[in-house]
């Protein structure tokens, strides 16, 4: 049971954007920009890096969904399996091995990621922008993991939950669904 | 700023939690903000929440020393440190936030409110906390400099810098 009262047919962070639409906002933005916007990472390869930080922080509901969404881009399950539990016989190119094992460090802690690290990434082609993306990217599923677990909201069992919630933001993205205007159905 | 697309909600979502209308007043959700942060080790945030958590409470600026050093012995209302109690479980490992500490923190008079609050400050400074030492941005060493800092957030918020 969520420690604070969220509506019931809204489970994991679904329930926590509602209950406080000012800061919900701007973590939506964020999360829009940084994993739907505009990027040389490919959105599954920025899908696999919120998997390996929720997975890593143990956030049964995060984990699921965006593996969810990395399938559904990559079409397959494999990779995704094999960067969580494999990362190094994973079937991803070295760079983005190098920017995975970043953003593992940043979920651990920021001050995990070494010079040699980053000097790695940059030697296999590693832009700034893609290094300062994946950390950010992790930093922000650190915040994600935290807020559903620290409020014990509802985690899923049924997997047809997660197809479901990662087709909506694979094809609907991040942003709150806006109602209509009143004006309109007058 | 390097990013400026990414900086802007990141300020936003900062001026939400610590500036916005709250039961909570601005100098305590800036001590939670810099109790994380001591917590993650993360200097930068901490030293800069601290200022500006100081310089909000006034005359009573000694607790966030206090608290920073032990939150348990601080002289501090027993709801605040059931929040803090929360903040850090959020910090350590967020599943370890049990009903008992929500209750713990009810039956101080936290409201629901108040604790989904903490939860999100706690776990949004796990965030800059990360974002900041992961990049290995610049940290001033002397906490002088961070004096300025903390008053200009206390007195101005946070707000994307603008273009000079």
């Amino acid at each position: 049971m969520p420690h604070i009262s969220l509506e019931e047919h809204l489970p994991g962070i679904t329930g926590l954007l509602e209950y406080r639409l000012d800061t919900a906002y701007p973590i939506r933005d964020l999360t829009q920009i940084l994993l739907r916007g505009p990027s040389t990472l490919s959105q599954a390869e920025r899908e696999l890096i919120a998997t390996v930080v929720s997975a890593g922080n143990q956030c049964q509901f995060c984990t699921a969904a965006h593996t969810a969404a990395a399938d559904i881009l990559l079409g397959e399950s494999h990779t995704s399996d094999m960067v969580k539990n494999d990362l190094s016989e994973a079937p991803v190119s070295e760079k983005m091995k190098a920017l995975l094992e970043i953003a593992k460090c940043v979920q651990v802690s920021g001050k995990k990621v070494s010079p040699e690290l980053i000097q790695r990434a940059k030697s296999l082609e590693a832009s700034d922008l893609e290094i300062h993306d994946t950390v950010l990217i992790a930093a922000l599923f650190c915040l994600y993991n935290k807020y559903v677990d620290g409020l014990a909201s509802v985690t899923p069992t049924d997997p047809a939950f997660y197809q479901t919630l990662g087709n909506k933001i694979v094809n609907l993205g991040y942003l709150r669904s806006q109602p209509k205007p009143d004006k309109q159905t007058i | 700023m390097f990013r400026p697309e990414t900086g802007k909600p990141l300020y936003e979502l900062a001026q939400a939690l610590l500036r916005s209308p709250s039961s909570l007043s601005e100098a305590e959700r800036e001590l939670i903000a810099a109790f994380v942060s001591s917590k993650n080790n993360c200097m930068f945030c901490m030293s800069s929440h601290a200022a500006a958590a100081r310089y909000l409470f006034k005359d009573q600026k000694r607790v966030v020393d206090f608290v920073l050093h032990d939150y348990q012995e601080a002289p501090i209302a027993e709801k605040l440190k059931a929040l803090l109690n929360i903040a850090g479980k959020v910090q350590q490992d967020a599943r370890t936030v049990k009903a008992d500490d929500v209750d713990r923190a009810k039956e101080t008079g936290a409201t629901e409110q108040e604790i989904h609050d903490t939860v999100l400050i706690a776990a949004s400074f796990c965030m800059f906390n990360r974002y900041v030492d992961g990049l290995a941005s610049l940290t001033p060493e002397d906490p002088k400099d961070y004096e300025p800092m903390g008053e200009r957030m206390a007195e101005m918020g946070y707000s994307l810098p603008k273009k000079d």
